[in-house]
């Protein structure tokens, strides 16, 4: 364990990516502290060719609006204590968890049933056609009155954003494995269902991967904008409905600080599982890194 | 470990193709790929088929092998009809097909597996076959992880390991550099010496041919028939460095080449593209030699 975590202290591409974070943050904080050092007389000009071009004249344009990384962080301090913001996470991370796996059970073997059986391609994928260029936020008014908890609802809808995803890349894997591999496994005296478990499967299992990781970031995405518009199904009052409507309460409030932890969490918590993902990925195509 | 009673007793099978045709799409659409192609694949030979590419010899090994089945004509192993793909006749194909997401050991043991077989003498077979093929070390790797010549003599093991009657192999060594291209020659030679099952190989070259066969059959240019079939009487086992002196592999060679020659001429004044390239090799290799 210590090695690997020598490993990544020792690679170029670890502190690449540190430096890249530290640079962003200075900067940010530079610029968002514009209003108090573009005060001196001295920058009198910038300010005048600010306002020329139609901006406010007393900050850098766009960020200089942004609260700063310090006020943001000091804020973050307060809401660590809070059970607000655990609830919040915790109710995200179960909508997401909830919708992707729901995803994944009936999506891969789905996907699986509409390579395998032209019957099945034949009935199924026509429908499927038509509703998956219906963005999932579109259902987010009829899943409200479809299901019968503003909590189904939204994990429904979170359910849709990786489900679509996730069907189109495994009919996608197992429709492009190389038919070689049908006829070796016929010759040497495969059965269907061999040949579905022992090729078919491992085949698409890549793709299942690769689907599973894009679907991962559409349900953070779906989530977030789920909460905001059901109001985070919060039947305690609060901060209790979900990352996304921490964001949205926050603003209403005018808490600008809070607005970013929001958002930062939600950057942390999509990285965290696609991270997750990846290794699991790894895990289970040991091929794939064996070159 | 490398020991022969681990291996089971060979049957070797003879394949009668008679009158066969194969066409491709309907009407005026109608593409003729195999006409009318009779011969036979001698028992516990090594029977080599060339001729140009894109004559149609892959359709040939599809319907040996069961994938596809002729639109005329006959084509029976044993006397009994090829009607699906079997153990019997197990194929090697142009490019690897061994399943990138199983080690070499997995591989290798995919068929006693697949049909329940994977009793105490299989394992042992399997386990004379990976010595045989040299990559015992190599049984926890992947596919990926072995170079091209290994890939191919893991296929090989993976084939052999079913005790087919025949063993099919469509330009098995193509792609491969001409180093290891001669190594898999002399190496394929010696397996096929020790266990003389029947073979049929496909190439298309001429070197290959000549170095490997029994027989060779070659074929005309699409739609496919044998046009000669040549006895290669040279001593076995074959070794390459005797055979580039032999003054009679070289007979053997020029035989071939001015059949093929012919061959490639007569499409060519069709308008064939891959009867040109063939032209402009031979008139090449004859201005070397």
């Amino acid at each position: 364990m210590a090695s690997t975590v020598d490993k990544i202290l020792a690679s170029r591409a670890f502190w690449r990516g540190v430096v890249s974070i530290v640079v962003f943050v200075i900067l940010w904080e530079i610029g968002a502290r514009s209003k108090q050092w573009m005060a001196p007389d001295a920058f009198a000009p910038l300010r005048e060719l600010l306002g020329a071009i139609g901006l406010k004249k007393d900050y850098l344009p766009w960020i200089g609006a942004v609260p700063a990384p310090s006020a943001v962080l000091e804020a973050w301090a307060v809401v660590l204590g809070q059970a607000g913001y655990w609830q919040s996470w915790y109710m995200s991370l179960l909508r997401v968890a909830g919708g992707f796996i729901a995803a994944m059970l009936v999506g891969i073997p789905f996907g699986l049933l509409l390579a395998v059986s032209r019957t099945a391609h034949g009935i199924g994928f026509p429908v499927f056609e038509v509703l998956r260029p219906i963005p999932p936020l579109a259902w987010v008014p009829a899943s409200i009155i479809f299901w019968p908890t503003q909590e189904l609802s939204i994990t429904f809808v979170t359910f849709l954003g990786a489900f679509f995803t996730i069907v189109i890349n495994v009919v996608g894997g197992a429709k492009s494995i190389d038919v070689r591999y049908f006829q070796a496994a016929q010759s040497m005296g495969s059965s269907n269902w061999d040949i579905f478990r022992r090729v078919i499967l491992p085949g698409t299992l890549p793709s299942i991967m690769v689907g599973s990781a894009v679907g991962m970031g559409i349900t953070w995405e779906v989530v977030v904008a789920a909460e905001m518009i059901s109001g985070g199904g919060s039947q305690q009052s609060g901060a209790g409905g979900g990352l996304g409507f921490f964001i949205w309460s926050s603003y209403v409030g005018g808490s600008y600080e809070q607005i970013v932890v929001g958002m930062i969490s939600i950057g942390i918590a999509g990285f965290a599982s696609s991270e997750l993902l990846r290794r699991l990925g790894k895990y289970v195509t040991p091929w794939l890194r064996a070159r | 470990m490398s020991d022969a009673r681990a291996l089971p007793a060979i049957t070797a099978g003879e394949i009668t193709v008679q009158g066969v045709s194969k066409s491709y799409g309907t009407s005026h659409m109608r593409k003729e790929v195999v006409r009318k192609c009779s011969f036979t694949i001698e028992r516990a030979k090594l029977t080599v088929m060339i001729g140009p590419s894109g004559c149609g010899k892959s359709t040939l090994i599809r319907l040996l092998a069961g994938f596809e089945q002729p639109s005329e004509g006959s084509i029976a192993l044993d006397g009994a009809s090829i009607t699906r793909p079997d153990r019997d006749r197990l194929v090697l194909f142009q490019e690897s097909a061994l399943f990138p997401w199983m080690t070499t050991w997995d591989n290798i043991l995919y068929g006693p597996r697949a049909r329940g077989e994977l009793g105490k003498e299989t394992v042992e077979l399997a386990e004379f076959l990976i010595h045989k093929v040299g990559l015992q070390e190599f049984r926890a790797k992947y596919p990926g992880q072995l170079s091209g010549g290994m890939q191919r003599r893991a296929e090989l093991a993976r084939a052999m390991v079913n005790n087919p009657k025949i063993m099919i192999l469509d330009e098995p060594f193509r792609g491969l550099d001409a180093m290891t291209k001669e190594l898999m020659w002399e190496y394929y030679a010696r397996l096929f010496e020790e266990n003389r099952r029947t073979n049929f190989f496909v190439t298309t070259d001429i070197d290959e041919a000549v170095f490997l066969a029994d027989r060779v059959l070659v074929m005309s240019n699409i739609p496919t028939q044998v046009v000669a079939v040549i006895e290669v009487d040279l001593p076995r086992p074959r070794r390459l460095s005797d055979i580039v002196e032999s003054d009679r592999a070289n007979d053997v060679k020029k035989q071939a080449l001015s059949i093929l020659h012919a061959e490639a001429m007569r499409s060519f004044a069709h308008g064939s593209r891959a009867a040109a390239d063939f032209v402009d090799a031979y008139l090449k290799r004859a201005r070397n030699s």
